[in-house]
């Protein structure tokens, strides 16, 4: 089933022209990357998926539904989870009360005056704390964790209403190395697990080649390929323009990595489609 | 019939006042700009640079000429303003750079009441007449008309500052610096640059440029004790019109007021009041960051130092067990006058309360918290007097009209945010007061409305005691449970991070503006119990001191807390209420209790005792 | 740890709040002081409340020297400063009579706080005479059995200018005041008594500048656009002065058109302006140094050795005050609120400007003010041509005040 058909995206900023005619399809359960170089539109794109933006040609649709230009909040509702570039959690708040704040705006519980907020959906939300690791840590201040447990709980925020499609811009900005194999290793596990669709926009080639259903290659706008991790690699188009040297050596090494040790896996990834 | 001649003069007289405007408010905006420090105490130093130009003119004009020594005058008061500001920096705000960015204002406001003090005791409480501009006294004639020489002087001294402004901003080093700190502090701290000296050269010329405006308005109006007060607010309109820490920006909107003014005048005589927060609310509705700002950045309004909300121990039940205990046996110790000074701590707490409700949890910092007090003290009064209503249904009247004042203004406040948020708070909230100061046949104008007394019933001090302390008490539990409930958490979870809101499916400006209206509702409910316990309401209770303390309480008490409020409006309405009958320097004295109170408890009151309460527990 | 703070606090709050009871248990031993409440605006307006306070602690000085009153007792005056707002000086008032016990209340500057704390006086039956506030409203519309007024008000000092600027010849008049109370009521009294005097004037321009924020030079303008022959001006201190100067300068002020000006000629006022003061401008005043009855002359020398000082009006004001304390108490022979009520009420006061009463049907004083014309001496503003206008010739008729004033 494709969860996420996006068709002849356009946005222009004045005489810019950021996002042209980019089209793909997100299937159930796949992990979809969006690359490129620095300014080739993958944040535009993105943005335009969530919400943030408004197209100025193209649909968006969301399992058959029209979400062109909806508004963020409404996307979620719709199943759209989301993390961001720079994480996005509640400083003040405990982990735990992070996740609860997401099933309490999933249950139309905001505005109750009197029940006790730490006290709803709890069991929940450890549940979903459980899943990304992040239990132990239930009770202590987000904002004073380490950066790479703040992406945790953002995912798990992200996780807590059960989103058909989860939207990761750069989930791992910010991180160092061993952190971003981990988590994206614990994403990937989540995703397949539950059948989450994923689109994500990520530099680092080891990150994207590893984990990666799909790809798409963006270019100043422009989309220069669709495919398997395989395909793009193998792209002449896409060579030229982006995978010089260091970009093609981490897809080798990491397509080469996944064809050896996860034949399993990958079966069941191929059942799944 | 009016000679078209007599628009030139009035644009010309316009242009004047644009000048003063602007230079007052073009070191504030700098100030703020790169400093992020509300100043209050920015009138203050207007003032002293009247004061010090007359005191320089009356000792040098007679050893230099009266040419050269006024003119070499007016410099220098700049510069010993500049000073002062210096000092101001050096002693007082460096010491608390690293508190919430709100305790700069509390630390600012607290040298606006000493200043005013020590004004009156250092050259009398009169108007001192300075000396007139040497050369420029007498008139010149355009169109016929007459027009003041030293007029001239004034519409030219806005646009050369304007112009030596830019010369140092784009032309040396330092103006660099403070150009790129403006747009971007934390870049400059990364650039290697000694943040501090930035900080107190910055105060030096915001300072000496209010101290330049006071100065050069020596020759037009007597130095006098009320000139801090009578400018504040229009300097921060005009700052906040063109976009804090812009200066050109400050320019139009100087230009703007002042035009404005000069010829709404003709039209509506009255307008002279509201005009400035009028033009203020309407452009800030439409440009959100002023006619040249920019946006500031989309981030949280969290506070370094917020806690996630605890509920209440063991001990902390007790210890609220027994403030209620001695609350409810008070009476039976007290005089009546106590009992009216207690009662009306209530209704600071709830009054307070309600406005951390907003600004603690909520992140939505009002300088015009003061219109819902009001709003509900004048709904009371109003229902008294033209409805002939009782006091019950009165009591019922003001947080009915607060909240309604709440959810129309709210609207539009919800849309903004940080410093415009709070401006455009403050607009509303001056709007609301020259509404009351105006509508004299509905209001009474500024003599208010007397004869407000309680119910028979409750005419008794003690009776009106137990009802204040059951209404406002039961509005405090219930706006503290509120806070713990998923409505407060929602106000939290959009102070810590708007986009995450977003991104749950939080729609955050509607619950903002539900906040914004319930912490209303509270405030008007305090102003509805106060306006019975006083017996009267006048335009005061809307007024901008009302909102300043207001702010106060929360800040002294501490923001990140939810007893600092209450604590802060006890400890500032009794210090007040202590001090006033001790001296007539009772301002200075209650300055001063802040200025201390800001350096040594940077986290508000409740703030160091819960540090002090977590540091015992954990031994 | 938190249970024992706030015990601490609770006990903290309930010794201060006995710290506040009356230390001593009244009696009514006759050789007790008199406790007299008094309160007034002294930090936000110390111009005026220094000399007030000088005048009435020079009499009340005087009073006690002389052996006091009621056969013997001194008069003891508790002085607070009100705070400069209704709010606070309500409750200074009620810490004034349910902690101090004062027998009743004197002073006040504001309008609004004199309103206020006149109906606190009628609430709680005690009674309050104000000192300074010049709202008709204090006397007539909210005026009240146990709140009186010492000071000529706003309509009783327009009413004396209007008619010292009947003969000036004048048809078209301008007004400028202060946008408040005082402003707009002086304005309003103005329009009437100037309907009333003179058919033929009218009012061709008003304007309203904000208190303390007057745009001198573009309210100047709008004045002389509108070309009136006569000037009524409200406004005082700094706006007066910004006004003086840019409206001297344009040609308002240009000696030709005549000037009516309320409060202009008093000391507060006239001598900080020193050699600026306007020349030919009509107004009231005190011209204090002018004044030599023997009666004047004796408070002048005292005030003078007192405080090294020329006193103001308010000077007169609180020595005037003092002596009414000493009447009152002294006629009355008791402390009790409603003798002291009726007491007052008609009463005849010996002031150094001469006898004064107070009016039965409103409670205002027969206190007038001094007209006259401005002239400059010596670098320093004075009254000449001026002449004591009686208040009982100038305050509301009897029937404007049973229309306009509650049964009591």
């Amino acid at each position: 089933m494709t969860v996420l058909d996006v068709s002849g995206l356009r946005k222009a900023f004045g005489g810019l022209t950021a996002v042209d005619e980019v089209s793909f399809g997100v299937e159930a359960g796949q992990l979809f990357a969006i690359i490129g170089p620095n300014g080739a539109g993958k944040t535009t794109c993105f943005n335009m998926v969530g919400g943030q933006l408004r197209p100025d040609r193209g649909s968006v649709r969301l399992a058959g539904r029209d979400i062109t230009g909806e508004a963020p909040r409404r996307i979620w509702r719709l199943g759209v989870g989301r993390t961001f570039q720079v994480a996005a959690t509640f400083g003040s708040m405990t982990v735990a009360e992070n996740v609860q704040m997401a099933f309490l705006s999933h249950h139309g519980r905001l505005r109750a005056l009197l029940p006790s907020a730490r006290r709803l959906y709890r069991e929940q939300a450890l549940a979903v704390l459980e899943r990304v690791g992040m239990a132990g840590q239930a009770e202590r201040q987000c904002g004073l964790l380490a950066y790479g447990d703040i992406k945790r709980v953002e995912l798990a925020i992200a996780l807590a209403h059960q989103p058909k499609l989860l939207l990761m811009d750069e989930p791992t900005a910010g991180m160092a190395p061993r952190e971003r194999i981990e988590l994206m290793a614990l994403t990937a596990g989540i995703v397949r697990e539950s059948g989450i669709s994923v689109l994500f926009t990520e530099h680092d080639m080891d990150v994207v080649f590893a984990h990666a259903d799909r790809l798409l290659v963006l270019d100043r706008g422009r989309q220069v390929a669709t495919g398997t991790p395989a395909e793009v690699r193998d792209d002449a188009e896409v060579q030229r323009i982006y995978l010089g040297g260091a970009g093609a050596e981490a897809a080798a090494r990491q397509i080469e990595a996944r064809a050896g040790e996860q034949l399993p896996g990958e079966r069941a990834e191929g059942e799944a489609r | 019939m009016i000679d078209p001649a007599f628009y030139v003069i009035q644009f010309l007289n316009g242009l004047a006042s644009a000048s003063n405007l602007f230079l007052i408010a073009c070191g504030l905006t700098i100030i703020f700009g790169v400093t992020r420090i509300v100043n209050f105490a920015h009138g203050s130093f207007y003032m002293l640079g009247a004061y010090f130009a007359f005191t320089l003119t009356a000792t040098i004009m007679p050893a230099l000429g009266d040419a050269l020594g006024f003119w070499l005058a007016i410099p220098v008061a700049a510069v010993g303003v500049g000073l002062f500001a210096v000092l101001m920096e050096l002693l007082l705000l460096r010491r608390i750079y690293r508190s919430h960015e709100l305790f700069q204002l509390l630390a600012t406001f607290g040298v606006v009441l000493i200043v005013q003090d020590l004004v009156p005791a250092i050259w009398g409480p009169e108007e001192l007449f300075g000396p007139r501009a040497p050369g420029f006294t007498s008139f010149v004639v355009i169109l016929g008309f007459r027009f003041p020489e030293y007029q001239l002087v004034l519409i030219a001294a806005g646009p050369l500052v304007l112009g030596g402004l830019w010369l140092l901003f784009n032309r040396t080093r330092w103006g660099t610096l403070v150009r790129a700190a403006t747009q971007d502090r934390e870049m400059v701290g990364a650039l290697g640059v000694n943040q501090s000296v930035l900080f107190t050269g910055v105060l030096f010329l915001g300072g000496a440029l209010a101290g330049l405006a006071g100065a050069l308005q020596m020759p037009v109006e007597p130095a006098n004790p009320f000139m801090d007060i009578n400018i504040i607010a229009e300097a921060f309109v005009v700052t906040v019109i063109g976009g804090m820490g812009n200066v050109l920006g400050a320019f139009l909107a100087a230009l703007i007021i002042a035009q404005l003014q000069a010829f709404g005048i003709l039209v509506f005589p009255e307008i002279t009041l509201v005009l400035p927060f009028l033009v203020m609310a309407l452009v800030l509705v439409v440009r959100p960051w002023g006619l040249l700002g920019t946006p500031e950045p989309m981030t949280g309004h969290g506070f370094a130092g917020d806690r996630p909300l605890k509920p209440l121990g063991r001990r902390a039940q007790l210890g609220l067990a027994a403030l209620v205990a001695v609350l409810l046996l008070l009476p039976l110790g007290l005089g009546d006058y106590t009992e009216k000074l207690v009662l009306e701590v209530f209704v600071f707490a709830l009054f307070a309360f309600s406005l951390n409700f907003i600004m603690g949890a909520g992140g939505m910092v009002s300088f015009g918290h003061a219109a819902y007090f009001g709003l509900g003290a004048y709904g009371a009064a109003l229902a008294v007097k033209h409805l002939d209503f009782a006091m019950e249904p009165a009591l019922l009247a003001a947080p009915l009209a607060a909240g309604a004042g709440a959810l129309l203004f709210g609207w539009f406040v919800v849309r903004l945010s940080g410093v415009y948020l709070a401006m455009l708070t403050l607009a509303f909230a001056q709007i609301a007061w020259s509404t009351a100061f105006q509508w004299v046949e509905l209001t009474g104008g500024d003599n208010g409305m007397i004869g407000i007394w309680p119910s028979a019933w409750a005419s008794d001090v003690t009776v009106y005691y137990y009802l204040s302390l059951i209404l406002c008490g039961a509005a405090i539990a219930f706006l503290w449970r509120a806070s713990y409930a998923p409505f407060g958490y929602t106000l939290r979870a959009g102070r810590d991070s708007p986009l995450r809101c977003d991104a749950i499916g939080i729609n955050l400006k509607r619950h903002q503006w539900l906040g914004f209206a319930l912490a209303g509702t509270c405030a008007g409910l305090a102003g509805g119990v106060f306006v019975f316990s006083k017996g009267n309401v006048d335009p005061g209770a809307l007024s901008i001191p009302t909102s300043v303390d207001a702010l106060v309480m929360v800040l002294l008490g501490g923001i990140q807390t939810l007893t600092g409020p209450l604590l802060g409006a006890a400890a500032f309405h009794l210090l007040e209420a202590y001090i006033l009958p001790l001296t007539d320097y009772w301002r200075a004295i209650v300055g001063l209790i802040i200025v201390v109170l800001v350096i040594a408890f940077p986290q508000g009151l409740a703030g160091f005792l819960r540090e002090r309460l977590a540091g015992e527990e954990s031994r | 740890m938190l249970r024992r703070t706030f015990v601490i606090a609770g006990t903290a709050l309930l010794a201060a709040a006995a710290a506040f009871q009356p230390a001593t248990v009244k009696q009514a031993a006759a050789q007790e002081p008199v406790k007299v409440g008094e309160l007034f605006s002294y930090a936000r307006i110390a111009a005026f409340a220094d000399p007030y306070r000088n005048g009435w602690q020079l009499a009340i000085g005087e009073i006690n020297e002389a052996g006091g009153v009621m056969g013997g007792r001194q008069i003891e005056v508790i002085s607070r400063d009100d705070g400069g707002t209704t709010a606070d000086a309500v409750r200074v008032a009620e810490e004034l009579v349910t902690g101090e016990g004062v027998s009743f209340l004197f002073g006040t500057f504001f309008s609004n706080i004199g309103l206020a704390v006149g109906d606190y006086a009628k609430q709680k039956k005690i009674l309050f005479i104000a000192a300074e506030p010049l709202t008709d409203a204090l006397t007539m519309a909210q005026g009240n059995r146990y709140t009186f007024r010492m000071r000529p008000n706003t309509y009783m000092q327009t009413k004396m200018l209007v008619e010292a600027g009947k003969n000036a010849g004048a048809k078209r008049w301008a007004i400028v005041a202060p946008n408040y109370e005082y402003g707009q009521s002086a304005a309003e009294n103005f329009k009437k008594l100037l309907a009333e005097m003179d058919p033929e004037a009218e009012v061709v321009v008003e304007q309203y500048p904000a208190l303390g924020k007057i745009d001198a030079g573009a309210t100047v303008q709008a004045m002389l656009a509108a070309n009136p022959d006569g000037v009524f001006n409200a406004t005082f201190a700094g706006d007066q002065a910004k006004l003086v100067r840019e409206g001297t300068l344009r040609g308002l002020f240009d000696g030709e058109r005549p000037v009516l000006s309320l409060l202009t000629g008093e000391p507060e006022y006239l001598a900080p302006m020193g050699a600026e003061a306007p020349e030919g401008w009509i107004v009231t005043g005190y011209p204090w140094e002018q004044i030599e009855s023997e009666q004047h002359t004796r408070f002048v020398e005292a005030y003078q050795a007192k405080y090294d000082d020329f006193p103001r009006l308010a000077s007169l004001l609180g020595y005037a005050l003092g002596y009414t304390v000493k009447t009152l108490l002294d006629t009355a022979g008791t402390t009790d609120t409603e003798t002291l009520v009726d007491t007052l009420k008609g009463l005849k006061v010996e002031t150094p400007i001469g006898p004064i009463a107070f009016r039965a049907i409103d409670n205002q004083s027969t206190m007038g003010a001094y007209v006259g014309t401005l002239a400059v001496e010596d670098g320093q503003g004075k009254m000449v041509d001026w002449y004591y206008a009686d208040g009982a010739d100038y305050a509301h008729s009897e029937a404007e005040v049973e229309a306009a004033r509650p049964a009591e």
